[in-house]
């Protein structure tokens, strides 16, 4: 690793004003960010480290029943605290990497970094999530905005992210084995107005909606109602773990997965 | 360089560090507690568990800053108070669960934790918690057994050493 310093600001407000500082950037949970440094593939001058802010951790319903994670939660405490309010959202969590990233890990860090084969971006835009910063609210359908690119300002923070509660809904990942993030993961949420379809691992672009399986079972929630349906493979990921067209495949059988284990 | 206070297995410890310094890098170079095995320093293997204030971290993956006022226990800090071993690492000997011993210290630091969150888990549930734990000796067959053992359910059905039931 190259040499930074690592500050630890007792208060949000001391956190935004240290992310403030020139090539400063924000460390979460670090289960990412740290090997990232190791391989010297980044090289902020300042790390702020968010993980001793106590505003920004813990699990609550908000009055609309929307659950609210604080954006410096660690993984373990979501699939603890919100199994009882979103368990699909709370196996998605208990289900990232293992026990002791769940630990460090935190749904602020993974959300920013926006890795193309993260959980949690499934979660969020398959749930409709609305993402807030310490400036503003960000709905999930504005905030993902390519492999590894936010619609966060350098040095925005995020403090929350409330997730609408679905009727029924389920994340079915293929895992790769080695790295145990997500080969193809699909998180299918069904609400009063319609169901939500969010693919992660699959596409160039990172996280994506698939709107025909989306009327599709929003017309008949069933794994049958997509039985006819294709992806194209020209945007998908290709890899020694797996072709575009295969990753494409995946996407289907993995939706019609969640399906089913949404009942 | 910054002071870094913690402490480690019941003692107050403190040392000057970098802001890039390694948790791992401050047990087994600041304090001399080299239990604490570096395997792969990439978060995969899990060879330096440690517990901070009670939860499994991989060690080479936290920041010694971060853990400023914490309770950290490492491999050093889990014998009984006499030296004879913990029940976990008795178990770890009673059934070979161990062969060259290199990720025995975060295999214990991981049982350790999952037996204070699950008290009796079933087999499934302790391969799953292994997950992020890598032993390339033993398949993990007996690392399975001394873990049940530990949590003291009956291991008599799994014989010695054979490969127990395939999840």
């Amino acid at each position: 690793m190259y040499a930074f310093e690592l500050v630890r600001p007792a208060t949000l407000d001391e956190a935004v004003t240290a992310l403030g500082a020139e090539e400063a950037q924000a460390l979460g949970g670090g289960q990412t960010l740290i090997p990232t440094l190791k391989q010297r593939l980044a090289a902020p001058a300042k790390l702020v480290c968010l993980s001793g802010l106590a505003e920004l951790k813990g699990v609550c319903i908000a009055d609309d029943g929307a659950v609210c994670v604080g954006g410096a939660t660690p993984h373990a405490v979501v699939a603890a605290e919100a199994a009882a309010h979103y368990p699909a959202l709370a196996a998605l969590a208990g289900n990232i990497g293992d026990p002791a990233v769940r630990n460090r890990g935190t749904i602020g860090g993974s959300l920013a970094n926006n890795d193309p084969s993260a959980c949690y971006p499934a979660a969020a835009l398959g749930s409709g999530a609305t993402i807030r910063t310490v400036n503003r609210d960000i709905a999930a359908d504005d905030f993902f905005q390519g492999m590894f690119t936010t619609a966060l300002e350098d040095g925005e923070i995020i403090t929350e992210v409330r997730f609408p509660v679905p009727e029924r809904a389920a994340y079915q990942k293929f895992e790769q084995p080695a790295s145990r993030f997500a080969l193809v993961g699909v998180f299918v949420a069904k609400y009063d107005d319609g169901v939500r379809v969010a693919v992660t691992g699959a596409s160039e672009g990172g996280v994506f909606r698939w709107a025909e399986a989306e009327a599709a079972l929003s017309g008949d929630f069933s794994a049958g109602a997509i039985a006819g349906l294709s992806l194209d493979a020209d945007m998908m990921i290709g890899d020694l773990h797996g072709s575009p067209e295969y990753r494409a495949h995946l996407v289907k059988v993995l939706t019609g997965r969640a399906v089913t284990a949404a009942g | 360089m910054t002071r870094v206070t913690m402490t480690v297995n019941g003692k107050a410890v403190s040392g000057e560090v970098e802001g890039r310094t390694l948790l791992s890098q401050f047990l087994r170079e600041g304090l001399g507690l080299t239990g604490t095995h570096i395997g792969c320093d990439t978060s995969q293997c899990g060879a330096c568990v440690v517990h901070v204030n009670g939860q499994d971290v991989k060690s080479c993956t936290t920041f010694a800053l971060e853990c400023e006022g914490a309770e950290v226990r490492t491999i050093e800090g889990m014998a009984n108070p006499d030296g004879s071993l913990s029940t976990i690492q008795q178990a770890f000997q009673d059934h070979h669960g161990l062969q060259c011993g290199f990720c025995t210290p975060g295999m214990v630091m991981t049982a350790s934790a999952l037996l204070a969150k699950n008290p009796t888990p079933s087999e499934a549930e302790i391969r799953h918690y292994l997950e992020g734990n890598i032993c390339r000796c033993t398949g993990y067959h007996n690392i399975v057994k001394a873990i049940l053992a530990a949590s003291g359910q009956d291991v008599s059905h799994l014989g010695h050493g054979d490969a127990v039931a395939a999840e």
